[in-house]
């Protein structure tokens, strides 16, 4: 037998070994100084024409109305709030890795901020077309969403969750926004004084608005970080919540429950958190980042995704629970109805997937396995994106009397959106991690073994 | 290059410990305007540099203020006075509703505002020009050295000491770092020509976009054939008929909604026999009548139905009502005059409804009663 021993008085490192400050510069610099690969230029060709088919159908579900997409009554809700719910929720998991995690001073999540931030703003972008644009069914009509003073004296009702939807979302994507850019700027002046091409230097030279690496600045900068991270953290609980609201506050038997907001923001974060480990895998892999993102990284945000699920499993047995604790027949019709009712196949594919499956992550061997932990988070997605269209359409179409029921199923129009969101998505990631750093390099630096001042 | 003044005199230092190090000393042997390069923060490095703790948090506060108040005070005045809704019986002030939105701008104001301030009061920037940028020095500082520089102008700065203070100090590439021409004076002018000009280029663009975006943009209908369709007017001409009128004329012997065929077209005496005033005289029914009667009888007939019109021999004068003949008149023949008219009078049938005709009847009995009151009428 040997006895290993752990050294507790120092943290452990965060990224492997023998990864200096330089050798950091070197690895992310490489993928923007490089002209493409093959893989990224058949990905980049797939996502695009992802993105121009759900272009196409959704042009013509503009121009011929949602009928057309199958949203009528009672079904006026699917595909899009499905697909705008999951699309914040991904969201979620960057803010919660830049802003929650840093307040919580969880260092590993400085290899990995980045790109969840990144996320979050592809995420929040795809989202916000879906609810603004989209599901309006008159585009040029948005800007009635927003308060402005007109000549018809009309003023949006502000005790609608829809009008604070429109609010959350807008200033969740701007804060997300700032706290991005903000962490860019030391960065995009590390890029502009190694770029040895003219252009990319004035470039660089622009968004780096001028930093100098100063400690004045730096002391500045750190606080104001810290009130954006402080920002950031009951906005993100915000936004999902008042997304949650838009189901909650109706009176409709399944939506008006206080639960949602918690089991909203759990679901989120859990999907979210699938999303950024399955797209940081495919990233570490396709720019050899393996000795920055490690598998440390990775176990560790499969660790969150085993406890929002847990949450996740939670939810949907309290939602049975209290389906029979409140007496109330229809609150019991609709969650039998969800089980075994016409929707049935979707609500127990969600439930494995994200019930049964991740329950696996327990064994710290899956939970180090990367081709395992990258199907279970695929079909973590999945089963969080039935979630959402198991809730809005299995309470739409069995509501209060039976003369008005009527079953939604998705036409080809459908999976244009869904084609929509995802081409838009990948398409955003792929043209970030071409031009812009995946990898926070200062504050990666500053985690790194003998980084800080010993004291001696 | 000897023409040029220097900015200040740099060195380089390899590990943290070093550059906390030289910043105490620094700081120790009295210099004031000097400044830290390091490619991440370095914890500790404030209290060496004797720098005071970030006042942004204040910029962030009053931003945060301003929000919340500027929401809350739009939103109520909103929802109270200009545009009050009812929303499921609730006040118009329900407060608890205004919090999600009064949240968001709060924290939508202070992030935005206190990131601008302190980009643009704290740092200067943006600034791409200035003395240190594209120096060997900034390269080495932001990869993985540790920097120190001193400026030039500070009060106590001699070049050959300060250069002997970094050398002891343990610093390696001390070099001197010299001004451009068009770096020497950047303070940023508020009223420079060329600022100016940008600005007002971005203000008309800004104001021109807006104008378009509010007043042209959003009633632009990307298509219209919903709203607009080929479709039959009443007052145009139409190919579809053969007389070329697209208003139809409806089927003989249709009754309009409300009006019910009059039997007694043409026979005055029929109408006295058979039709009979269904109203009572209740004190309700007469002001009503009253109403009626004034607003429209009396133009012709007068306030009380004397034939004193108030039309001044624009239209012929009707007669008195209070004659013996109207007098002994039946309701059905005073009902037959106010649907079909008489000699002047025209029909009233359109305008009057039949109850209202029978209510105005009744007042008509009552202007009379009151011209012959009795005795026992007062009591």
């Amino acid at each position: 037998m040997t006895i290993t021993t752990v050294d507790y008085s120092k943290e452990p490192a965060i990224t492997s070994q023998f990864v200096t400050s330089a050798e950091i510069d070197r690895a992310i610099e490489a993928p923007l100084n490089r002209f493409p690969s093959l893989r990224w230029w058949i990905a980049l060709s797939i996502s695009i024409s992802l993105l121009l088919a759900g272009l196409v159908s959704v042009a013509f579900i503009q121009l011929k109305g949602l009928g057309v997409a199958g949203f009528n009554q009672p079904v006026e809700w699917a595909f899009d709030i499905t697909n705008f719910v999951f699309w914040v929720g991904i969201g979620h998991a960057g803010t919660l890795i830049s802003a929650i995690l840093f307040l919580m001073r969880q260092r590993w999540r400085n290899a990995i901020a980045r790109f969840a931030e990144a996320m979050t703003i592809f995420a929040v972008i795809c989202a916000g077309m879906f609810v603004s644009i989209f599901h309006l069914g008159r585009v040029w009509l948005a800007g009635y969403l927003l308060p402005y003073p007109n000549q018809h004296g009309l003023w949006i009702n502000f005790i609608s969750p829809l009008v604070w939807d429109v609010f959350a979302v807008s200033t969740y994507f701007t804060v997300s926004f700032i706290f991005w850019y903000l962490g860019l700027i030391p960065d995009f002046a590390t890029l502009r004084d190694r770029a040895t091409n003219k252009y990319k230097k004035i470039a660089y030279s622009v968004l780096s608005l001028g930093w100098r690496f100063s400690n004045r600045h730096w002391t500045h900068y750190e606080r104001l970080y810290l009130i954006l991270a402080g920002f950031a953290t009951p906005l993100v609980l915000s936004v999902h919540t008042i997304v949650s609201f838009d189901f909650a506050v109706s009176v409709l038997p399944g939506w008006h429950s206080t639960i949602f907001p918690p089991y909203f923001v759990a679901g989120a974060v859990f999907s979210g958190f699938a999303m950024v480990q399955n797209v940081l895998i495919i990233v570490r892999k396709m720019f050899k980042l393996d000795h920055i993102i490690t598998t440390k990284h990775l176990e560790n945000m499969n660790k969150i995704i085993l406890l929002t699920g847990c949450m996740v499993a939670y939810a949907y047995v309290m939602e049975l629970f209290i389906g029979w604790y409140s007496g109330s027949q229809l609150e019991r019709f609709v969650f039998i109805n969800r089980a075994l009712g016409p929707y049935a196949l979707a609500y127990w594919m969600m439930v494995a997937c994200n019930v049964l499956l991740i329950q696996m992550f327990w064994l710290k061997k899956v939970r180090n396995s990367i081709p395992i932990m990258f199907a279970i988070g695929v079909l973590v997605n999945i089963g969080m994106w039935l979630e959402r269209y198991v809730i809005i359409v299995t309470s739409l179409s069995r509501d209060f009397l039976p003369s008005s029921w009527g079953l939604f199923s998705p036409t080809i129009y459908d999976l244009g959106i869904l084609s929509f969101g995802f081409g838009l998505f990948f398409t955003l990631v792929l043209i970030f991690v071409r031009f812009l750093p995946t990898v926070a390099m200062a504050e990666l630096k500053s985690v790194l073994d003998n980084a800080q001042p010993t004291g001696h | 290059m000897t023409l040029k003044p220097l900015y200040s005199i740099t060195a380089l230092f390899d590990t943290p410990d070093a550059i906390i190090h030289a910043a105490e000393e620094i700081v120790k042997a009295g210099y004031t305007k000097f400044d830290v390069h390091t490619p991440y923060p370095v914890h500790g490095m404030d209290l060496a540099m004797n720098l005071k703790s970030s006042k942004i948090g204040f910029f962030t506060f009053a931003f945060g203020m301003m929000g919340v108040l500027s929401a809350i005070i739009l939103i109520s005045w909103i929802t109270i006075s200009d545009y009050p809704l009812v929303v499921g019986g609730k006040p118009f002030w329900s407060w608890p509703a205004f919090v999600p939105v009064a949240f968001e701008i709060t924290v939508l104001l202070a992030s935005v505002l206190s990131t601008a301030a302190m980009i643009v009061l704290y740092f200067k920037f943006p600034n791409i020009s200035h003395p240190l940028h594209d120096t060997a020095y900034m390269k080495k500082v932001s990869s993985d050295s540790f920097g120190i520089c001193i400026q030039a102008a500070d009060p106590i700065f001699i070049q050959t000491e300060v250069m002997q203070l970094l050398k002891n100090l343990g610093g390696s590439s001390i070099t001197s770092v010299y001004l451009d021409p068009e770096e020497i004076d950047h303070g940023q002018k508020l009223f420079d020509i060329r600022f100016l000009g940008v600005l007002s280029v971005i203000a008309l663009m800004v104001s021109v976009a807006t104008y378009f975006t509010l007043n042209r943009l959003m009633y632009v209908q990307p298509f219209d054939w919903m709203m607009v369709q080929k479709k039959m007017k009443a007052q145009q001409h139409t190919i579809l008929f053969q007389d070329g009128i697209g208003m139809r004329t409806p089927v003989e012997g249709t009754a309009a909604r409300g009006f019910l065929p009059y039997p007694y077209s043409g026979k005055p005496e029929e109408a006295a026999r058979y039709l009979v005033n269904p109203i009572l005289p209740t004190k309700e029914n007469l002001n009503q009548g009253k109403a009626k009667f004034l607003t429209l009888c009396s133009p012709c007939h007068g306030n009380f139905a004397d034939g004193d019109s108030r039309l001044r021999g624009q239209f012929p004068n009707p007669p008195t009502l209070h004659s013996d003949k109207v007098h002994q008149w039946p309701d059905g023949r005073i009902f037959h005059i106010i649907t079909e008219g008489q000699n002047s009078m025209p029909a009233y049938a359109q305008n009057i409804s039949v109850q209202d005709r029978w209510i105005i009847i009744e007042y008509i009995r009552v202007l009379e009663r009151a011209r012959n009151a009795t005795e026992s009428d007062l009591k």
